[in-house]
């Protein structure tokens, strides 16, 4: 806590632009120790989030981790994607970071944690991944991204 | 929380035109104040579901600051009654 209030004090004496370090360069998912950014960075957030859900494929916003979900609906959205084989994916944890949490919702203009981004669009949160899933939808949408969804060798087999 | 959801259903009857709408609330199952809601309404006709999701999260607006979590099943009524039957 105290370094990020030292911090910030620096960069409001220094009048300097906001210098936003993040806690692992090239990392996939947040690190648990707090983030050194500072209160004057809300609007480089937003231009981060927009370079950080086209750097990967398949981006989601959630609570916990793929490994350790910490809401029902961010489970829901780990699971789906696992069972369409896709576990390879760039997770942001907005437990882990309170300015985050609010900066997605302003930058997906969305209100609710988890959200799924796919190319760098915006797809929607549980619900909607969960209805894609029922109607074959995400199976085409992964097809797009060239991924190959498991559930069609699971069909393959079957037949 | 019964006084939310009907609030919530009134809201979305009136901006929506919504013909059928069901509101649950599932905060005893959750970790705060949430809802499911099923919308029914001519509105959603020919809109992709990211759109209709959000046509309900703007009628909602002022609830979604205080609402954790919103589960949302969004039908035009042709969908609607061809889910019932089935």
């Amino acid at each position: 806590m105290n370094t990020i209030i030292r911090s910030t004090a620096r960069c409001l004496r220094a009048g300097a632009a906001a210098v936003y370090l993040p806690v692992r360069a090239g990392a996939r998912v947040w690190s648990a120790s707090p983030p050194r950014r500072l209160l004057c960075a809300a609007a480089d957030l937003q231009k981060d989030l927009g370079a950080m859900v086209k750097k990967d494929k398949v981006v989601v916003f959630m609570k916990g981790t793929p490994a350790q979900p910490m809401c029902g609906f961010s489970n829901a959205v780990v699971q789906i994607l696992r069972m369409h084989g896709v576990d390879q994916y760039a997770a942001y944890n907005v437990l882990d970071d309170g300015e985050l949490r609010e900066g997605v919702k302003v930058f997906s203009n969305w209100p609710t944690i988890p959200q799924v981004y796919f190319s760098g669009e915006f797809v929607g949160g549980c619900d909607i991944l969960l209805q894609m899933h029922q109607n074959g939808d995400l199976v085409e949408e992964l097809k797009k991204l060239g991924i190959h969804s498991a559930l069609l060798n699971a069909e393959k087999e079957s037949k | 929380m019964a006084e939310t959801a009907d609030h919530i259903r009134d809201k979305l009857i009136e901006e929506l035109a919504a013909v059928h709408v069901d509101v649950e609330d599932t905060s005893p199952n959750r970790c705060a104040a949430s809802f499911k809601v099923l919308v029914v309404s001519s509105q959603f006709e020919g809109k992709p579901l990211l759109q209709r999701h959000r046509m309900v999260n703007t009628c909602l607006a002022e609830e979604l600051k205080e609402i954790h979590a919103l589960e949302q099943k969004t039908l035009t009524p042709e969908q609607w009654e061809k889910q019932k039957s089935q």
